[in-house]
């Protein structure tokens, strides 16, 4: 029988599951000229949960349910930006959505309820809540790209995202089978004194490559990195910002929760250590050298994240408390930059209007160069140049990688840094030296609480680079035993 | 004597067969839903098995939960499937190339 203390510490979660169905319900019976209450009501339900995170923080890790939920600093953390992103996201893609006559009430339930299920993924203490969580995140997230019905480009991604994101969630269960079957349990805590002591090696390592590939598809790190580009060209922008910022922070939760909580005794996590490597230069190398050729900007971004996905797995093969606290770091300074790029796109698109090619950027400098200048100092932070947050990051994780004795996989990672100046200074150069093309001169959404919130996130990323060390502390405080 | 190898075998050829026909299936969108569906069916018996061998019933509470998500799974497909099939009027895999590079 679960308990009350149970419940309340599954409070956030639970709060918003409710929270996610009175919405539906709300926008069934509301009347179309009061659903942009909507809008705000999400955002306040997502900030409510963000503050019931914080607040019912309890002082040491604690677990409901018979180990099956874990509540930790790691998953504090990951939660809290989680839930700031998506509520950057729902900002920034309110004019989008209501140009493209896809302002539904299915945007918000659908990404609040992926929402919930990154929550339960980065708090999983058992293989099953690792599926559960998965599964809750990834299906609603097919259903978001195909959001836009009368598309025949969203329909394509959305399809090539459900074939490879299932094959993906097939792969992960059954390197869990071959798991269960090698060490007969499911809990995270007691796999990690079980997998020393099992009597099937080979067993356990064939499961943990299998739930290596899965991570690695989760991830969008190379060679598992195909359904990425599409699916972020594809599906609407107000949803590509949405894939490429949270998830990102539930993939890192759950490569902590399946390698370190499951498999981090050293003697088997040297192995993994080694495939991370391999995974981390393949990213690298693939996600900056195919991103120079593209012409799409949202194709741009998409290889930019592969490449950024590499960097995260620096971090976390190093394996020890500065890597994952580096990668944490990453995958959150990530998310921030990720929510700025696409709400520079969504600011920029109007009705009949994408936005998504780089040459669709000539000359905006001349056209709103506030916009312009937003975009620089984003662009200047994915490439990480100093002293923006990004730059910080990579610093980071290169450090932990050099630390735990990889030096040659920080120098590849360093070069790798220089080789993406190219592409992130293309845009810049389009923007500020190239002549508007004809037929080009939109102007950019109006909405207020769009430009002043883009704003702040731009400028956050500068501001970071300057006082970075609160957070690192914080990622840090997460992972010190 | 059938033990437990006979049964990791058996989810072992399963999931190569249901993996290779997804690479291998250049028509129909369809056999792709049922590839995925016999991915999950082999790691199902995986699970059933070690379960049984474990003495653990875990590992079969695990199963129904994987055959529930399966139906989500596969609904949400089908949903997509029909989305495709209205744009497009055909669920050919070959003519689903339009994004590139």
């Amino acid at each position: 029988m679960p308990n009350m203390n149970d419940i309340l510490i599954l409070l956030p979660e639970l709060y918003l599951v409710v929270a996610a169905c009175v919405l539906l319900l709300l926008d069934a019976f509301m009347t179309p000229a009061r659903r942009g209450v909507l809008h705000w009501l999400s955002i306040g339900v997502l900030l409510i949960a963000m503050y019931l995170v914080v607040a019912g923080q309890p002082e040491q890790t604690v677990t409901a349910f018979n180990g099956m939920f874990v509540r930790d600093r790691v998953a504090e953390i990951l939660k809290v930006f989680a839930l700031l992103s998506t509520a950057l996201v729902f900002v920034y893609a309110r004019p989008y959505l209501i140009d493209r006559k896809l302002y539904v009430g299915e945007f918000y339930t659908l990404t609040i309820f992926a929402v919930i299920g990154i929550m339960l993924l980065v708090s999983a203490g058992n293989l099953l809540t690792v599926y559960l969580g998965l599964e809750l995140l990834t299906l609603s997230s097919y259903a978001l790209v195909a959001l836009n019905r009368d598309s025949s480009l969203s329909s394509e991604a959305a399809i090539k995202y459900f074939v490879l994101g299932a094959l993906a969630s097939g792969m992960l269960l059954y390197g869990m089978s071959m798991v269960y079957g090698a060490t007969g349990t499911l809990d995270l805590v007691q796999l990690h004194t079980a997998a020393v002591h099992n009597t099937m090696p080979n067993l356990l390592l064939f499961g943990l490559i299998f739930m290596i590939v899965g991570i690695g598809f989760k991830l969008g790190a190379a060679p598992f990195h195909m359904w990425i580009p599409d699916v972020y060209q594809g599906s609407p922008t107000a949803v590509t910002i949405f894939i490429g910022s949270a998830p990102k922070l539930a993939a890192f939760g759950m490569a902590y929760r399946l390698l370190e909580s499951g498999m981090g005794d050293p003697s088997i996590a040297h192995h993994w250590q080694q495939m991370l490597a391999v995974l981390a230069v393949l990213s690298l190398a693939i996600g900056n050298l195919v991103a120079i050729v593209q012409t799409n900007l949202k194709r741009v971004l998409a290889y930019s994240t592969i490449s950024h996905m590499g960097y995260l797995l620096l971090g976390l093969a190093s394996a020890n408390s500065e890597g994952y606290a580096a990668a944490m770091f990453y995958a959150i300074s990530y998310a921030l930059m990720g929510t700025a790029a696409f709400g520079v796109i969504l600011a920029l698109a109007r009705a009949g209007f994408e936005c998504e090619e780089v040459d669709d950027l000539k000359g905006l400098n001349q056209r709103s160069p506030w916009l312009a200048f937003l975009m620089l100092l984003v662009m200047f932070s994915l490439a990480g140049v100093p002293p923006m947050f990004g730059f910080f990051a990579k610093l980071m994780v290169l450090q932990a990688a050099v630390n735990a004795g990889m030096l040659w996989l920080a120098i590849v990672g360093a070069v790798f840094a220089i080789i993406g100046l190219y592409y992130y200074l293309r845009v810049v150069k389009v923007m500020y030296f190239d002549k508007p093309v004809e037929g080009t001169e939109h102007k950019p959404q109006a909405d207020v609480s769009l430009r002043f919130v883009l704003s702040l996130n731009a400028f956050a990323l500068l501001v970071m680079g300057f006082c970075w060390g609160p957070l690192l502390e914080w990622c840090k405080s997460a992972f010190a035993a | 004597m059938i033990t437990l190898s006979h049964f990791i075998v058996l989810g072992a050829v399963l999931f190569c067969i249901a993996v290779a026909s997804l690479f291998i299936n250049r028509k129909n969108v369809i056999v792709l839903l049922m590839s995925i569906e016999l991915m999950l069916l082999a790691v199902n018996i995986n699970f059933v098995a070690f379960s049984r061998f474990h003495g653990d019933p875990a590992g079969q509470v695990f199963v129904f939960f994987i055959l529930t998500v399966a139906a989500a799974e596969t609904a949400i497909g089908l949903a997509i499937l029909v989305l495709l099939f209205r744009n497009r009027s055909t669920i050919n895999i070959a003519q689903i190339d339009s994004m590139k590079g």
